[in-house]
């Protein structure tokens, strides 16, 4: 029925070649940014993510005023609408402008109400000239991303608050204060959490034992009572910066035990492969060992882990500020703006004062989005 | 036996979409299954057997899809088509449990762990026939004596992970019975147990089928199996049917070239390969001396452990040079362990290792210092069973190969670069894959890497652990005949540990039978296999099954 | 069984003091201590300070002797009922904070049950069809409830409400009733108010225990069992719900012991905004004035709340696990 067969010959070829395509020299990251793109919803996360951080970074810039500038006669004003048209006398042309208020105060409830005037007609434009600030305290500049031709009229896109200052400033200096409790907050986690979790999944044994059962302990508090406990511990008469930092090591205090059970999981299981012990026989030294043949295994999944703890961070300090035991004014923080927020009165005559928390839950959603996309490529070796 | 065709599968196609593409599990395939026989459907991994056979209870997983063919079941009033019934309502559940009942590869996990055996078998019966609890708790009874679990009425109120693998797969085929089934379908029943309850749930299998006359749709990948059991055999290949035919006449006349590829792989293994004669005066490589590693069971708080898991219990083994000496053993009997604590992946609690080096005196790897073990690391070496996990995923494969040479040796790095090209064309690969990631490679292929990491730095001893377990039949002689290959060039000598006596008998000269931590025979491996002398070794020996169906008790003369 | 209670009990032992320790350390935290406080306070309002009054509390309180002793005075008089005295509202803390203590233990479990209640259909629907419609629906909400802080959703709901509907949403009764007697109208009253805060603070975690239920049994819907299971012909509603639901629920019982904790914060907050009678408010208040002892009441009893909740989850992991109970 069939030649005669060679069976030597014929066995080579049920050892299937598999992947032939283009990932055979494919490293981890090349691997994992695959598997990741694939990921839609985290795509536009990242992307969100960015662009929050380039706030940040670029806060006095994007801010059209300083956070702490003050002017009574714009209590709660409004938001201005930007109109891009002007129609006037000479016709209808590109002429973007907001429009100015006119404003009474109501004789009942003693409140002032505002009206946009169409006769005061405040040219904006970008990279205007205004109040002079000082970038990243370093940089003497007044260019302003947008802002109103002549620095002294109002300008609030979204609004003013209680004291009549630029909500929008405001909010844009709180993103950089916000997103960088998390981003510090979480490098704090991750020392100390890399460190107890390192040990106790490499060495195991009695320490091991110890520190989780700190671990374990720390979990079952209620945090915000022992937060609140702590930060009411401060003194009072701290210099903001102090109390920056406080508040950064309190939060982290709390929120390593997470990066550690992580860090400690893979190094347990990472300590049984097959492949580290190997490498162990190979006759490589432990600090090799760890750095070359197991760290490479955590990179991607510290990476996620601390993804996913930076919005626990960004809450629990808006928590924290907005019951008024976390950063105090003058410092500006997305919490320290919802305060304004907690009196039933200041948000019905104001609603706009939400817009921090539109941004709280904007960032945590993008980075637990970005978080959870992370941690399903992080292992790209995974059946 | 009787010549009515309980069961006609016609065509039978099986897709899985998967992302953009379609893999084809079962392609057209179609065999007819006779009441009272055992037709055993063989192939390697990925061949689609075990897919028909859940095609047949409408149980292939999603997003896989039944996209065509008929499976005519023979209900004696007329043929049902299941593919018809669809995997959901009345219909197909009248079927699943009652006509055809299924039992399955992993005994560990498909009895449910938060419900008693008796609750399971109990709600199996009361799904299908109109009888009171008691009676079908004590149908379940007699079931569990039936395929002798001790103590029947107790196991009832016992739970799954308080049986050992062996009991589940029975309580699993009397759960499977309970409903006196026409077929019983058995995906691989026994591959998950060792030799000796394999032989075990074997012969309850074929000895329940002959009081039934009920027909068995057995799966297995292992021919030693289809030529104790089958009456009938079918081998699938790629998710097609590549042959049918009685199992003699499987066995002395394959027709297709695939059936006899995979006989002559089986065969080739049942001829131990030719051994150059040992030298009469022997010398040892390594020695070991009541080798001990004890684990304290219950770590007392302060006081001292009262018991202890002996892993290892007084182990004497000695290695020439140049020999191959296997180990063999079932889960559990320490083997493993054993390997691992030469090397001190594990530190013994007691006992000697005495290792000759290539150069100098004696040593004793139990109590060798950091240093000493440091210089060891290249003349001693190791390879894994599992080639998916013993290459780092991370690293390439010429940083894989190389690490052993960077850390025992003072290449350069174009010496090490040339040294893994020439490693890689000696273990049979390209010589220019190095800078390629494991991911791109096979099972066999990976192995033959492992291999290379292994030799590159010229060792004289490499414990080998089951290196071959992890690959398709196929694969394995030809691994073997590598290392084979590799001792005669360098010199090697091998530990070689497995719980295949087919593969130690191929590859090894002499072979210690392990058990419980102990070794119960040591011997020249001939004599070992053909003439066992300790009870243990000639019941396990006995329970190996042979691919030649001739050697069945009711063999044809 | 009982062997197995009485066994956790004694685990919590060490917790429990870990926690003590922990409500001392804060009680210590604040510069000055309680009875210099209690001194400027009194002299404050121009009373004449009796030195005879102020020696007795720091014999009472072990103030100037070394800290050990201090918290064993403490921690002793805690055993005897006696947790000291609240400065600010001069009295003893005992009779501030079992009440509210009270409420807080019944907000919180109500809103458990009402979580589980919520998140285990849920989560079962969503993982049985997974990829369906209802599936994206939860997940995407899933995402939202966790990214919003509690506080948040009470002032949004406290706007909406008045804004909108013009009923103010605030506090666990009526007037009517907030110093009536236990009635079954009381109840009610109470339920018409609760509901509230029991959907703002559960809001989170039922997100979170939604997923979490939705993975387990994801996880365990392929498992070789529930093939076993219908191969012997099982109906598939019957066959998810006593097995791969009845496997999958024991993960998803010992998350009180994580959950527990995040209610109890989230009710801190949220009862501070809707200013509910429970133990929020007053916590908070005692610790913006440095009220410790009142402050470090109220933190050992949350400690000692969520301990007892990880033993109640143990025993119903025991009864509802064999392999716990048995092992």
């Amino acid at each position: 029925m069939s030649a005669p067969f060679d069976t030597t010959k014929d066995a080579e070829l049920l050892d299937q070649q598999v992947h032939a395509g283009s990932l055979v020299a494919a490293s981890q990251w090349a691997l994992i940014w695959h598997k990741f793109s694939r990921h839609r919803l985290a795509m536009v996360a990242l992307v969100v993510v960015v662009l929050i951080y380039l706030v940040a970074a670029f806060a006095e810039f994007l801010a059209p005023y300083d956070p702490g500038k003050f002017d009574p006669r714009y209590t709660f004003a409004p938001p201005q609408q930007i109109h891009l048209f002007l129609t006037d006398e000479d016709g209808t042309r590109f002429a973007p402008h907001v429009l100015g208020y006119k404003s009474q105060v109501d004789p009942k409830s003693f409140r002032r109400l505002f009206q946009p005037d169409p006769e005061k007609v405040i040219p904006i434009a970008f990279f205007v000239e205004g109040q002079p600030y000082k970038f990243w305290g370093i940089w003497e500049a007044n260019r302003h991303f947008l802002g109103p031709l002549d620095k002294a009229d109002p300008f609030f896109l979204i609004g003013g608050d209680r004291l009549g200052r630029d909500l929008l400033s405001r909010t844009i200096h709180g993103t950089r204060i916000s997103m960088s409790i998390g981003l510090v907050g979480v490098t704090f986690s991750l020392i100390i959490g890399l460190i107890l979790g390192g040990i106790s999944g490499y060495r195991g044994g009695l320490v091991d034992r110890v520190i989780q059962r700190v671990i374990e302990f720390i979990r079952s508090v209620p945090t915000i009572p022992l937060w609140l406990g702590l930060a009411a511990a401060m003194p009072k008469d701290w210099p903001p910066l102090q109390v920056y930092f406080a508040i950064l090591i309190i939060l982290s205090l709390i929120g390593w035990t997470e990066i550690a059970r992580v860090v400690r999981g893979r190094f347990l299981s990472l300590r049984r492969e097959d492949f580290v012990i190997a490498a162990r026989l190979d006759g490589v030294s432990e600090f090799r060992l760890i750095m070359r043949h197991m760290m490479p295994s955590l990179y991607s999944h510290i990476i996620a882990a601390i993804t996913l703890a930076i919005p626990n961070m960004i809450l629990a300090e808006t928590a924290l500020s907005f019951l008024g035991l976390g950063l105090q004014p003058p410092i500006v923080s997305w919490g320290v703006l919802l305060q304004d927020a907690q009196n039933l009165r200041a948000i019905t005559q104001a609603p706009w004062q939400f817009v921090p928390g539109v941004c709280v839950v904007v960032a945590v959603l993008a980075l637990n989005f970005l978080g959870d996309g992370v941690r399903d490529a992080a292992d790209p070796y995974a059946k | 036996m009787s010549d009515e065709t309980i069961l006609k599968v016609r065509n039978l196609s099986v897709d899985f979409p998967i992302q953009k593409s379609v893999v084809h599990a079962v392609k057209q395939v179609s065999f007819d299954l006779k009441r009272g026989e055992t037709l055993c459907v063989v192939g390697e991994s990925g061949s689609g057997k075990s897919v028909t056979a859940r095609a047949i209870l409408q149980l292939v997983a999603k997003p896989g899809a039944i996209t065509g063919g008929q499976i005519l079941l023979n209900t004696g009033s007329g043929e049902v088509d299941i593919v018809k019934l669809g995997s959901r309502g009345l219909a197909i559940r009248e079927v699943r449990g009652r006509r055809i009942a299924m039992i399955f590869q992993e005994p560990m996990t498909s009895l449910s762990p938060v419900h008693t055996i008796g609750h399971q078998i109990v709600e199996t019966i009361l799904l299908h026939e109109k009888i009171s609890k008691e009676e079908a708790r004590k149908r379940a009874a007699a079931l569990l004596g039936r395929v002798r679990i001790p103590e029947p009425e107790k196991a009832l109120d016992r739970y799954s992970f308080e049986f050992s693998g062996g009991m589940r797969q029975r309580a699993m085929i009397a759960m499977a019975l309970s409903c006196n089934p026409e077929i019983l379908i058995a995906d691989e029943p026994t591959t998950a147990l060792d030799v000796t309850t394999q032989a075990e749930i074997l012969s309850l299998i074929r000895e329940l089928q002959r009081d039934r006359g009920m027909a068995v749709l057995f799966i297995t990948h292992d021919m030693g199996v289809v030529a104790q059991i089958a009456d009938r055999v079918m081998v699938m290949f790629r998710g097609e049917k590549v042959e049918e035919a009685g199992v003699f006449d499987l066995f002395e006349r394959p027709q297709q070239a695939y059936t006899r590829a995979l006989l002559g792989s089986v065969l080739k293994l049942e001829t131990p390969a030719p051994r150059p004669p040992r030298p009469a005066a022997e010398k040892p490589i390594a020695k070991i001396e009541n080798l001990e590693l004890h684990f304290p069971l219950n770590a007392g708080f302060m006081g001292r452990p009262t018991n202890y898991l002996k892993a290892i219990d007084g182990v004497s083994l000695t290695i020439n040079q140049g020999e191959t000496v296997g180990v063999v053993g079932e889960s559990g009997s320490g083997k493993t362990t054993l390997g691992r604590t030469l090397l001190r992946v594990y530190d013994p609690t007691g006992g000697q290792v005495m290792y000759w080096p290539s150069n100098g005196e004696p040593v004793d790897i139990a109590t060798l210092n950091k240093a000493g073990m440091k210089s060891l690391y290249g003349e001693v070496r190791m390879v894994f069973q599992d080639p998916h996990s013993s290459l780092n995923p991370r690293m390439t494969i010429y940083q894989t190969i190389s690490e052993p040479l960077r850390t025992n040796t003072d290449m350069t790095e174009r010496q090490m670069m040339d040294r893994v090209s020439e490693l890689l064309a000696r273990v049979g690969l390209p010589p220019d894959i190095g800078d390629r990631y494991p991911h791109a490679f096979s099972g066999g292929q990976r192995q033959r890497i492992s291999i290379a990491r292994a030799v590159a730095v010229r060792p004289r001893l490499i414990i080998a652990d089951e290196p071959t377990s992890a690959l398709d039949v196929s694969l394995r002689h030809q691994v073997l005949d590598l290392m084979r290959d590799l001792q005669n060039e360098y010199g090697l000598s091998y530990l070689f540990i497995s719980h295949d006596i087919s593969v130690i008998r191929y590859f090894c000269d002499r072979v210690a039978v392990m058990k419980n931590g102990k070794i119960v025979e040591v011997g020249d491996v001939v004599q070992i296999c053909e003439n066992p002398q300790h009870a243990y070794t000639q019941n396990l020996i006995g329970a190996v099954p042979r691919p030649d169906p001739r050697l069945r008790a009711d063999a044809p003369q | 069984m009982l062997i197995f209670i009485l066994k956790r009990v004694a685990g919590m032992i060490p917790a429990m003091f870990a926690i003590s320790i922990l409500a001392f350390t804060v009680i210590q935290l604040p510069p000055g201590d309680y009875v210099s406080t209690y001194a400027a306070q009194i002299a404050q309002t121009g009373e004449a300070v009796d030195s005879a009054v102020l020696a007795n509390l720091r014999e009472r309180y072990g103030l100037g002797e070394n800290v050990a002793v201090q918290y064993f005075k403490w921690i002793g008089g805690i055993v005897r009922g006696d947790f000291g005295q609240s400065f600010e509202w001069n009295q003893p803390v005992t009779e501030l904070v079992w009440g509210r203590m009270g409420m807080t233990a019944l907000i919180s479990f109500l809103t458990l049950i009402t979580m589980w209640a919520v998140s285990l259909p849920i989560g079962i629907i969503s993982a049985v069809r997974q990829y369906s419609v209802i599936d994206y629906l939860t997940t995407t909400f899933a995402f939202l409830a966790t990214a919003v802080p509690e506080f948040l959703v009470a002032i949004v709901l406290l706007y909406i409400s008045t804004m909108w509907f013009g009923v103010s949403v605030g506090g666990l009764f009526s007037p009517a009733f907030e110093n009536a007697p236990f009635s079954l109208a009381k109840v009610l009253d109470f339920l018409q108010h609760a509901w509230i805060p029991i959907l703002v603070i559960g809001l989170g975690s039922t997100a979170a225990l939604t997923r979490i239920m939705r993975a387990n049994l994801l996880d365990e819907l392929h498992k070789p069992y529930v093939e076993a299971a219908r191969a012997k012909g099982l109906p598939e509603g019957r066959l998810v719900l006593t097995y791969p639901v009845r496997v999958a629920l024991n993960p998803f019982i010992s998350t009180i012991g994580w959950v527990l904790p995040a209610l109890i914060s989230g009710e801190l907050i949220v009862s501070t905004v809707l200013n509910l009678p429970t133990a929020g408010p007053l916590l908070l208040q005692a610790l913006k004035s440095q009220d410790m002892y009142l402050a470090g009441a109220f933190i050992l009893l949350t400690g000692g709340l969520v301990l007892i909740g990880t033993l109640i989850s143990d025993i119903l992991l025991a009864i509802s696990d064999p392999r716990i109970r048995l092992s």
